[in-house]
């Protein structure tokens, strides 16, 4: 489970982030949707600690993220904007290297990296070099490198950026089994359709403030509008570039 | 301490892959002053042994007014070319690079030479021309020595000791050994050892840095229950263990290139066996981390490889600095001067070339001084690694 408390954060005179509450349950799929610039990357890398909040707290499985950051990290799994992979190593040593950082032996990270390589489809490519590997196939091995350690939560940033459409159907497949697994996976998109598909629970953020939080279905309900778009239109009020 | 070492390895796995850097880093670094170097060194040595072998040669115009002269230049070895050329012609000939040298005896030479009164000689040289001007000047020594010649025979002929006329006799005793005197010539060798040093690591401190954030691996390295300390740690570590490669290979270069350098024949000998390699090594180590955390220093604040490499390669000259200066003012080992790094190493290195004896206490400070640098940089580096703006 993760937990947003009253998150602030202030880039000098730019407020990213205003009293950011929300919750993402284990077992479920939590969609942050936002505008470009809209404070999302801003308040999950609050979540996993490489942003202190001016404000508030983030908290992993109940772990305070500030207080006992390494604790903490250990249930998590985070796959940032910017997933560069090492274009020298290859795909299993690009898994491994993360795996032993997170003080993994080397036994259990042979087998764990046996799972996602036959979970995520990545067998036909798991020995060669990441220098020539398409975006799907980096976004698999980035995506084996944020769950090497087994975590139970993910938390994902605009993971889709950049993948073409099979790309993005097998990410699309990989959450929904992260779900399945009883895990808590949180991402943020700026693309409407991919979060209405995919989510159970919506956090709706515009100009670093929380706008919403319910479920797709309830959203709709409460704005009383037919089409999912102009529900989310309706709550983002004059917030535009959400696609 | 794990993840320091789990980092060490993947940056040194990661950066041994990397064919291209690789071989700018341990091949072109190390290598390439050394050969450069032995190239350089031994031309100027065989320039300077074939000069005084090689017969002097000279253009005589008139030459029968003075039959004294051309016989005594003919004896001691002169190659003489006999013309007949006006003043303008011999200038003419000179400016033109067909003679280099013209002697033009004048007419009124032997009147003048017969009346024991000053005799003119006209010695055309172009002394813009460092070659002419060698030649200019062994001409006008042998000319000399004529002319002192004649003028003893003179003051004999006259009831008159020579002796008279030699008021004071300097002999000169030059005590310079033969390495001290090979060290003029080595003087840049240290500056190649310290930029081979430098070079081995340049690669991986950018990569491993600016090249990470470029990348886009660096936030997620950033978000892994990983001390800050020990993720750059293993990253300096790395680059440590490619500068101590560079060093040897730089350093084993010079003992091989120095095999063929002639220095033995110009009555010089190269304090540069296996023995002094090894010393060097020892007085160059404590340098390696403090230039490895400079380098990882300046690079962790750029965001991209170009930008780095930008910075780094003034960085790279910060430890010349001190070395210019001591070539400028003549700097000697002195223990005061053991606290600035790499102009210790610089010293010290001189010293083991001249084959002065070194005290252990100034290697000691000069280890020292490096090593305490090294640890504010590093702590430097980690502070700036914890900061939110690492992100980028």
């Amino acid at each position: 489970m993760i937990e947003a408390m009253a998150l602030c954060k202030r880039f000098g005179s730019i407020e990213a982030a205003k009293d950011v509450s929300f919750v993402a349950r284990d077992g479920e799929i939590t969609g942050l949707l936002g505008a470009n610039g809209a404070g999302k990357s801003t308040c999950l890398r609050m979540l996993y600690g490489v942003l202190t909040p001016d404000g508030g707290k983030a908290c992993i499985d109940g772990i305070d993220i500030r207080g006992e950051t390494s604790k903490a990290r250990a249930h998590l799994g985070v796959l940032p904007h910017a997933a560069g992979l090492y274009n020298n190593l290859t795909a299993r040593e690009n898994i491994q290297y993360f795996g032993a950082l997170h003080g993994m032996t080397a036994e259990r990270l042979r087998t764990r990296t046996a799972e996602l390589s036959l979970a995520l489809g990545m067998s036909g490519f798991i020995e060669r070099r990441a220098k020539g590997f398409s975006q799907g196939q980096r976004i698999k091995v980035a995506l084996a490198r944020a769950l090497v350690h087994d975590p139970g939560n993910v938390v994902l940033d605009e993971p889709t950026n950049g993948l073409d459409v099979m790309a993005i159907r097998n990410l699309r497949e990989m959450l929904l089994a992260l779900k399945g697994q009883g895990r808590c996976v949180l991402f943020s998109s700026h693309v409407m359709q991919e979060v209405a598909a995919l989510c159970d629970r919506v956090v709706i953020i515009g100009h670093g403030k929380v706008l919403a939080d319910a479920t797709v279905q309830e959203i709709r309900e409460r704005s009383g509008t037919a089409t999912l778009e102009e529900a989310f239109l309706q709550v983002l009020g004059d917030t535009e570039g959400v696609s | 301490m794990r993840s320091l070492f789990i980092v060490f390895a993947k940056e040194f796995l990661e950066n041994l892959r990397d064919r291209r850097t690789l071989l700018s880093a341990l091949l072109f670094g190390p290598l390439f002053g050394p050969i450069l170097f032995g190239l350089m060194v031994s031309r100027t040595l065989e320039q300077s042994v074939v000069e005084s072998d090689v017969p002097l040669k000279l253009t005589i115009s008139g030459s029968r007014h003075a039959p004294g002269l051309t016989q005594y230049l003919n004896a001691h070895g002169v190659k003489v070319t006999l013309s007949e050329l006006s003043e303008n012609e011999a200038r003419a000939a000179v400016r033109g690079g067909g003679s280099q040298v013209v002697l033009l005896v004048p007419e009124e030479y032997s009147r003048l030479f017969t009346a024991a009164q000053p005799a003119p000689i006209l010695l055309f040289a172009d002394s813009a021309d460092s070659q002419t001007r060698k030649i200019a000047d062994r001409t006008r020594a042998i000319l000399g020595a004529y002319g002192s010649g004649i003028a003893q025979l003179r003051l004999q002929m006259r009831g008159v000791s020579p002796l008279l006329s030699l008021p004071v006799a300097v002999n000169e005793v030059d005590v310079a050994t033969p390495t001290g005197r090979a060290v003029v010539v080595l003087g840049f060798m240290t500056y190649f050892v310290l930029f081979a040093l430098l070079m081995g690591g340049l690669y991986l401190a950018i990569d491993s840095t600016a090249g990470e954030r470029e990348r886009g691996s660096l936030e997620a390295l950033l978000s892994l229950p990983v001390a800050r300390a020990a993720l750059v740690g293993g990253k300096i570590l790395a680059t440590c263990a490619y500068m101590c490669i560079s060093l040897g290979l730089s350093l084993t270069a010079f003992v091989c290139v120095f095999r063929f350098v002639p220095l033995e024949r110009i009555g010089m000998s190269a304090n540069l066996g296996l023995h002094t390699a090894l010393i060097f090594f020892a007085i160059c180590l404590p340098f390696v981390p403090l230039g490895a955390t400079l380098m990882t220093l300046v690079a962790s604040f750029t965001r991209t490889y170009r930008e780095a490499q930008t910075y780094l390669t003034s960085v790279l000259l910060v430890p010349t600095l001190p070395i210019a200066f001591a070539s400028i003012y003549s700097l000697k080992t002195k223990s005061s001067l053991m606290f600035i790094p790499s102009l210790s190493q610089h010293l010290l290195m001189t010293s083991v070339l001249k084959d002065e004896p070194i005290l252990l206490p100034d290697v000691l400070v000069s280890a020292a001084a490096s090593l305490a640098l090294a640890l504010l940089l590093f702590v430097l580096t980690a502070r700036h690694w914890r900061r939110e703006t690492m992100l980028g």
